[in-house]
């Protein structure tokens, strides 16, 4: 995989296009490729897969960019979008809420470059959130089944919290399994024998 | 001194509430200025009005629905207040495929949804791909529901793409696609250019299925609850005109104009009348009910709409059913319906949920003027939606 960014440009028309391109070659360096025709639009970008897709805000096939992204997870790609004119902060509000970057005006070449890093770090930056939520998630969920399974342990040989955390971790080290495994196995195996 | 309103809308022929509350002045009546935005996808218009672009919206059922199960768009949460119109899309088939189904012996009766689905199936049964506009949509659930129920499931039966409603003529002559479920006038697009034959319309496989819904933010209708009651009673006068069969003609022509769909008068009347010209034969069919804006409390946003929506949703995505079912429950704003359209003689039915698809004949219903008709609402296998059923 190469280490350049790559872009999909979705426009049908071929001036604009153009000039778009032109505007991303002075911004960085880009894989760019352009799509023009919108049949089969969701199959090659599937194929090309690219880190990032800009497509016209008033062009019907963003409804096909909809599917892509459902497909592939919510913003597991970057959409940025041309629009002409900033109405009512959206723009900001766009970038703000983290989906997709509304590049606002955007044949003017430098307005491409800091809304695109805007966009790209914005993406980067949610990824990393989700995953700390998702972990955050976890984490919070073991510590209730750890809890329970401490309970359990508590009501059913009459330890007192310490030593009943005790002796779920010395059965994980013993058994080399996760602490919380061992603690989802017991209150499985309690809920089965209740 | 008028307020200004904003409302997003897709060129449709169920874009009209909004269009005639502006146009026949129902909006000015409610001291409402209000600005008419269109929007090129149902994406974008997701988003302006999630991001407070517009206030208002004219939406497809299942998007506020999808959204609140954090399924596409930026995680405003939205409200239906209304829902605009029930019904109006139809199923049709390239023109080879048409060719095959009749050989075989299909007789394109446009009514019988299980012998035409088996047709379907038989005539391409592996890969078969189908287009709707929008990955949630009336047209993807309706499509789930007829195939799901014949026994071919998606994703391994079929494939569904999304496509544009105006680009799907195409995407049939160019052989991306085999069939297509979309809304007036664009199926009718597809039999005028040759490229497809219609199979059936969406009443086949449920009688009274809500399609659009006007939809605004849930903060909004919280903090602005003078406007929300205005622009309600605008768009709800509107959908009881449109209703009004003496209306179709000038509905139809105020409609064809430059700044809504722009598209022959002749074409959206075959819609509103249900009128339907269904292969270059020139064969037509007449469909009860194609397109309905008002009768049987059309407008009503039942909580079972949204909790049905939502569950059929869950299911193909995996998510938790009852969970959802609550989430979509809650997107339907009954309660708002029910407070903001009181001044009105709008028919309050007596409940806010039912039995969805129970209705196999228009049947009378408890509501404070005594004379709701609730209309058959089944769908074509029978299947019944039990929203109190909270376990599967």
């Amino acid at each position: 995989m190469s280490d350049k960014l790559s872009i999909i440009v979705v426009e049908a028309d071929r001036e604009r296009a153009l000039l778009i391109v032109d505007s991303l070659r002075e911004a960085g360096d880009f894989d760019v490729s352009v799509i023009s025709e919108v049949t089969g639009l969701s199959r090659r970008i599937s194929e090309m897969n690219p880190d990032m897709v800009l497509v016209d805000v008033a062009s019907p096939s963003r409804d096909m960019l909809e599917e892509l992204t459902l497909a592939s997870g919510p913003m597991d790609r970057p959409v940025a979008l041309f629009v002409d004119r900033d109405e009512g902060g959206m723009t900001r509000a766009a970038i703000e809420a983290g989906v997709s970057a509304y590049v606002v005006d955007g044949l003017r070449p430098d307005r491409i470059k800091p809304i695109m890093d805007a966009a790209i770090a914005r993406f980067h930056m949610f990824s990393q959130m989700r995953a700390e939520l998702k972990a955050t998630r976890q984490a919070l969920e073991e510590r209730k089944i750890i809890d329970r399974a401490k309970g359990l342990l508590m009501k059913a040989k009459g330890l007192d919290e310490d030593a009943a955390y005790a002796l779920l971790r010395k059965a994980a080290m013993d058994q080399g399994v996760k602490l919380a495994d061992v603690a989802q196995s017991l209150v499985t195996a309690a809920g089965l024998l209740s | 001194m008028s307020a200004p309103l904003s409302a997003g809308f897709i060129p449709l022929v169920d874009a009209a509430p909004l269009v005639i509350a502006r146009e026949i002045g129902f909006a000015e009546e409610e001291g409402l200025a209000l600005d008419l935005r269109p929007a090129a996808s149902w994406a974008t218009l997701r988003d302006m009005v999630s991001l407070g672009q517009v206030e208002a919206a004219h939406m497809l059922a299942p998007v506020p629905v999808a959204m609140a199960l954090g399924l596409g768009g930026a995680g405003t949460r939205l409200d239906v207040l209304q829902v605009l119109s029930v019904n109006g899309n139809a199923i049709g088939v390239s023109t080879q495929l048409a060719a095959r189904m009749r050989e075989a012996g299909h007789p394109f009766d446009f009514v019988d949804a299980a012998a035409a689905g088996h047709a379907l199936m038989a005539a391409k049964p592996e890969g078969l791909r189908i287009g709707v506009p929008f990955p949630f949509s009336g047209h993807a659930e309706l499509l789930y529901h007829w195939l799901g129920a014949l026994g071919f499931a998606a994703p391994q039966a079929l494939s569904v793409h999304t496509i544009p409603p105006a680009l799907m003529a195409d995407a049939l002559a160019a052989g991306e696609i085999d069939a297509f479920c979309v809304g007036a006038p664009w199926g009718s697009l597809a039999v005028e250019e040759g490229s497809g034959e219609l199979l059936l319309p969406g009443t086949a496989i449920r009688r009274f299925a809500p399609e659009k819904v006007l939809a605004v933010r849930h903060d909004w209708a919280e903090t602005e609850p003078d406007l929300t009651g205005r622009l309600m009673r605008a768009i709800w006068r509107a959908s009881r005109w449109l209703g009004q069969p003496q209306n179709r003609m000038t509905a139809a022509e105020i409609l064809a104009r430059k700044p809504w769909l722009d598209t022959s008068a002749e074409l959206i009347e075959r819609a509103l009348s249900g009128r339907l010209i269904v292969s270059q034969r020139g064969d037509m069919r007449t469909v009860p009910r194609y397109l309905e804006f008002f009768a049987g409390a059309a407008t009503f946003p039942w909580r079972s709409a949204g909790a049905l929506i939502a569950d059929r949703i869950a299911g193909r995505t995996g998510l938790d059913r009852p969970a959802a079912q609550a989430e979509g429950r809650r997107v339907f704003r009954s309660d708002l319906y029910r407070q903001h359209l009181a001044r009105t003689t709008a028919d309050m039915p007596g409940a806010s949920e039912r039995l969805e698809g129970a209705l196999r004949e228009d049947t009378p219903a408890a509501s404070p003027s005594g004379r709701l008709t609730l209309p058959a609402d089944s769908f074509f296998d029978g299947y019944i939606f039990d929203p109190s059923a909270r376990k599967r």
